[in-house]
Order: structure tokens, then C-alpha cells, then sequence
């Protein structure tokens, strides 16, 4: 088991936001995360990277209490968030970005993950020079995306990250998880696209208001018609039935 | 060189200094409105050595910088806990402690001030305000200077990557805190005396000015701000008078013309800070200016390649 999650709570001052939540993943799993508005999947990810500290439970990373470590032993073993919303640096170049990815990375071969992310979008290569706010919101994306690799994570975890991309970008995004899925990386997927997320993972979890109250092959999960009435919405589960 | 030119050399060099000083936190997303008080601690330090004990100018200056830095260092833990207009109003209240802490202590002189025996020339000013420039421009180009960066953009996703932002912004105010310090005794040895109320609320304001419309992109920001926002009240001071002649001479008045007021001077830098504000918020040296005077300078489509490479 790559990802252990045992029990998990998250609190904030008056909500608590992740209760007893059991999780798990394989290694090289595409796992999905599914839930409204106010689940509990963004402070899931911020307890499993570290910038929240849980109020209960146990994170275990390859087999490692990786419970109370901090943000940088998390990216040193090999996690990395995409965060919601594309958090890129706007005032540095692309180029600039990608480095950050690469800031912990003590051996050599950064070099080369750099050049790969480069050469796995060419368009960041074209745009090397230029302010990262300059770029469209799908190359932003990408670029958010390009500087978790340059880490050369083992688990990547993303946000929500078709939020506000157009659908055919959102097209290229889930060919773009599955490409890195079959090139070894796990993923831990975090969407409110439903229909998409469950087509390109294997499982799925779902949340709702801090609990797994489901979880399932992908299939069962798009299958499960009490599911799309009462946590999905209809309209998305058709649009998965129907792909 | 004339009295007039070393003396404004002098200032321009102090002043330069000051606004690396504030630079290095403003470039790591920290707005530091207490920069006079830690000129102060580097410019009594030196005051007090030189006074006291006869420490010459080589020891009293980094002695000046490690006050400054040690200082910032330590106060940057509580500090940094707050943000945005919260820690510009704790570093401004934390200048004003300083000053009263000088004020009342009889050793520095209180409301008196000190003499300062030692003194150096033009020069030395000149040549502290050089390496500063240089080794300011030099840590920009470093893993530090990137991710220094990186944390003024976006301090939570900065943590994600595994950079640990409170260290780096420490730092970065302990630099700044040390290189007040070194401007505080260069002023001190160069005028010879200090005096609390020089060291007040419009220094910590003007020289954040130079921070913010030279721009905290680069460092070619704080050089333009400090050099522009010094000369412009010298250059305003002979010009302003020939300009009130001209008008009156349009109006037919001739004869002695009585000089303008001084605070046409204040007027005059106030407007131009607004307009700044509006036409540059980013500041007057923005990284997308240096590209565009570098794609200039090269010729067509020359794009240079990224410096932090």
C-alpha cells in the first residue's frame, strides 16, 4: 500500500472537517475522491501534505508514519500537490516555476525531469522566458502540473483540477493523468467532475460532510444510482453512463 | 568635487543602502515601515564605540551591522506571526520603541544626541553602497533570491514545495535589518554626529517609497527609487525658482522674483508618488521591462535565455 489513511480527523476552530476518514491506495492506482462543495476533500489533501495538522489518525506513506512530518520530509519521500485553482507564480517565468519543483532535489538528475516536463509540453518550452501570468488558464495548469513533476513524485495529488478549464482542455487534462499514471506515478484525484474522474480512475471514495460514506470500483461507483441521485447529481452520473 | 556633490554622494549612497535594506524582506513579500529605527541601532552603535571607547571606523561598521542584524533577526520570530497591514504597523511601532529606548538612555546621549569622533570620507559611503548593490543583485540570482521570490507570490503553495517560508523570510529581514545597520553608522561616520530625531517616521516612509515605485522585482528597483527620489528635491531646487521666473515673466512681472516656497518641493514629489501609483503600481522596474529593454538592446528575437538557471 502506497497511501495509508487510518482514522483520520481534521478540525478547524468550529468544523470538523475530516471525520475518521479510511483511505487507501496502491501504488500506481488512480484513485478518485469524489464529494459536493464543503466535503472535506481540500482539507483531506491539506492534512495529507502536511499543512494542516490532523486532530486524529494516522498517515502512512510506503509503509512510513508520516503523520506529523513536515511539508518538505513529505515532497523528500515523494508526494506532491497540485493545488486547487492553479496556484502558480505569477511574477516569475515558466522556467522559474519549474525550478521551484525542483527545490529539494539534491541529486543531479533534476536536470533531466526538467527537461521532460519540457518535452512532455512543448508548450511551456515555447513560453520558457515568459511571466507565468501570461500564460492561458490551461497552460497555467499544466504548469502547475510540470512543477509537481520536476519533484519526481511518486503520489501526485490534484485538486480539482479542471476547475474553470474549457471542456476541451478538461479532455486533455484526464489524457494527461492517465499518460502519467501509465508512466509509473500514482494518483490521487480530487474532483467534482465525476463523470471524467471515474472514467480515468480505478476506485473511488465519497464524501460527504467530513465522512467516506461510499467507496468502490469505479464502475460500481457510476453504476450505483443512489449515489448519482443523492451525492452526485443526476446530470453528471448520465454523462458517465453514456461515455 | 564640490562640498555640495560629496555631501549629496554621501546621502545617495546612505540612502541606496537603506532601501537594499528594506528591498531584501519587500522582495520575500515582508513590507518593513520600521527602517529608521534600525538605521538608528546601526548608527548609535557606531556612535557609541567611537565615543566610548575609541573603536575605529573598521570595527564600528560591522559591529553597526550585527546590531542591525541580530536585532532583526530575533524580532523577525514574533514579527513575521503577523501579515500584511498588521506587520506594516508592527515594524512602524517597533521604530518608534527604538527611538524612545535611545531617547531615554542617558549613556546614548538622550534628546542630546552623540558626537561621533571617528569619520570617513565620501568614499567609503560610495563603496559600502557598490558591494551592497552587487551582492543584493548576486543573492537575487541564487536558489535563495528564487525562492525569496517565490514566497512574495505564493507563501502556502512556497511550504507545499517543501521550502520553509518563515526561515526564509527571517532571513531575509535579518539581511535587511544588517544592511540599516551598516547605512546607520556610514551616516553616523560621515556627519559625524547622531541625533534620535533624524532618525523618524518620514525616513522609514520615504525609503519604503524607493522600495515600492523603484519596483520589488528586481533589483534594479531600489537603486532607480533611491537615486530618483534623492536627486529629484536637489534638482527641484534650482529649477523650481527659474520655472516661477519664467511664469512671472510671461506675466509681464519683472524684476527680483522672491524664490518659491520650499514645500512646492514636497508638493511636487507627492504628485509624482501618486502618479506612480497609478501608471506603475508594480513600480518603475518591472521583470517584463527588463525583458523588453534586453529584447531591445539585442535586436530582433535575441531572447535571453533564464539568468537563475
Amino acid at each position: 500500500m502506497l497511501l495509508e489513511i487510518r482514522d483520520l480527523d481534521v478540525r478547524y476552530a468550529r468544523t470538523h472537517a475530516v471525520k475518521s476518514a479510511n483511505l487507501d491506495i496502491k501504488e500506481g492506482e488512480i484513485v478518485t475522491v469524489l464529494g459536493a462543495n464543503g466535503a472535506g476533500k481540500t482539507s483531506l489533501l491539506r492534512a495529507l501534505q502536511g499543512a494542516v495538522k490532523p486532530a486524529g489518525g494516522k498517515i502512512r506513506f510506503a509503509g512510513e508514519d508520516i503523520t506529523h512530518m513536515s511539508p518538505a520530509d513529505r515532497v523528500r519521500r515523494g508526494m506532491m500537490l497540485v493545488p486547487e485553482g492553479r496556484q502558480i507564480f505569477v511574477s516569475m517565468t515558466v522556467h522559474e516555476n519549474l525550478l521551484m519543483g525542483a527545490y529539494l532535489r539534491q541529486d543531479g538528475d533534476w536536470v533531466r525531469d526538467l527537461k521532460e516536463v519540457y518535452e512532455r509540453f512543448p508548450n511551456l518550452a515555447n513560453r520558457r522566458d515568459m511571466k507565468a501570468s501570461t500564460l492561458s488558464g490551461g497552460e497555467q495548469q499544466m504548469l502547475a502540473i510540470g512543477r509537481a513533476l520536476v519533484s519526481r513524485p511518486r503520489l501526485v495529488m490534484l485538486d480539482e483540477p479542471s476547475l474553470g478549464l474549457s471542456p476541451l482542455f478538461v479532455n486533455n487534462l484526464f489524457e494527461l493523468i492517465t499518460q502519467l499514471n501509465r508512466d509509473g506515478i500514482t494518483i490521487l484525484l480530487v474532483e467534482q467532475n465525476t463523470g471524467m474522474a471515474l472514467e480515468v480512475a480505478a476506485r473511488g471514495y465519497v464524501l460527504e460532510l467530513g465522512s467516506v460514506v461510499l467507496s468502490g470500483t469505479s464502475t460500481d461507483l457510476s453504476q450505483n444510482s443512489a449515489l448519482a441521485e443523492a451525492y452526485l447529481g443526476g446530470g453528471h452520473a448520465k454523462t458517465s453512463q453514456t461515455a | 568635487m564640490s562640498g555640495y556633490m560629496t555631501g549629496i554622494l554621501t546621502v545617495l549612497s546612505i540612502n541606496i543602502i537603506m532601501a537594499y535594506a528594506i528591498f531584501l524582506p519587500a522582495a520575500a513579500g515582508q513590507l518593513n515601515l520600521g527602517g529608521a529605527g534600525f538605521q538608528a541601532l546601526g548608527a548609535y552603535a557606531t556612535a557609541f564605540l567611537s565615543a566610548k571607547y575609541g573603536t575605529p571606523s573598521w570595527a564600528t561598521i560591522p559591529a553597526a551591522m550585527l546590531v542591525g542584524g541580530l536585532v532583526g533577526g530575533v524580532l523577525a520570530f514574533p514579527l513575521l506571526r503577523t501579515k500584511g497591514v498588521y506587520l506594516v504597523l508592527a515594524t512602524f511601532a517597533l521604530a518608534e520603541v527604538i527611538a524612545g529606548a535611545i531617547l531615554n538612555t542617558t549613556a546614548l546621549g538622550g534628546a542630546m544626541g552623540l558626537s561621533v569622533p571617528d569619520y570617513v570620507g565620501a568614499n567609503v559611503p560610495m563603496i559600502a553602497a557598490a558591494c551592497v548593490t552587487l551582492f543584493v543583485f548576486y543573492l537575487m540570482a541564487t536558489r535563495f533570491g528564487l525562492v525569496m521570490r517565490a514566497a512574495h507570490d505564493d507563501d502556502v503553495v512556497t511550504d507545499l514545495l517543501g521550502a520553509n517560508v518563515r526561515a526564509i523570510r527571517v532571513v531575509a529581514f535579518a539581511l535587511g535589518g544588517a544592511l540599516a545597520g551598516l547605512s546607520g553608522a556610514l551616516y553616523a561616520l560621515a556627519f559625524s554626529f547622531v541625533d534620535i530625531s533624524t532618525f523618524n517616521a518620514t525616513i522609514s516612509i520615504y525609503v519604503l517609497l524607493y522600495v515600492l515605485l523603484g519596483g520589488t522585482q528586481t533589483a534594479f528597483g531600489p537603486i532607480l527609487g533611491a537615486t530618483f527620489f534623492t536627486l529629484l528635491p536637489e534638482v527641484l531646487r534650482s529649477v523650481l525658482p527659474q520655472v516661477k521666473a519664467f511664469l512671472a515673466g510671461i506675466f509681464g512681472q519683472t524684476g527680483a522674483i522672491a524664490p518659491p516656497d520650499e514645500s512646492w518641493r514636497f508638493i511636487i514629489l507627492g504628485l509624482l508618488t501618486v502618479l506612480m501609483m497609478i501608471f506603475r503600481p508594480e513600480g518603475l522596474v518591472t521583470r517584463t521591462f527588463i525583458e523588453r529593454l534586453k529584447g531591445a538592446l539585442r535586436g530582433q528575437g535575441a531572447r535571453r535565455k533564464g539568468a537563475v538557471a
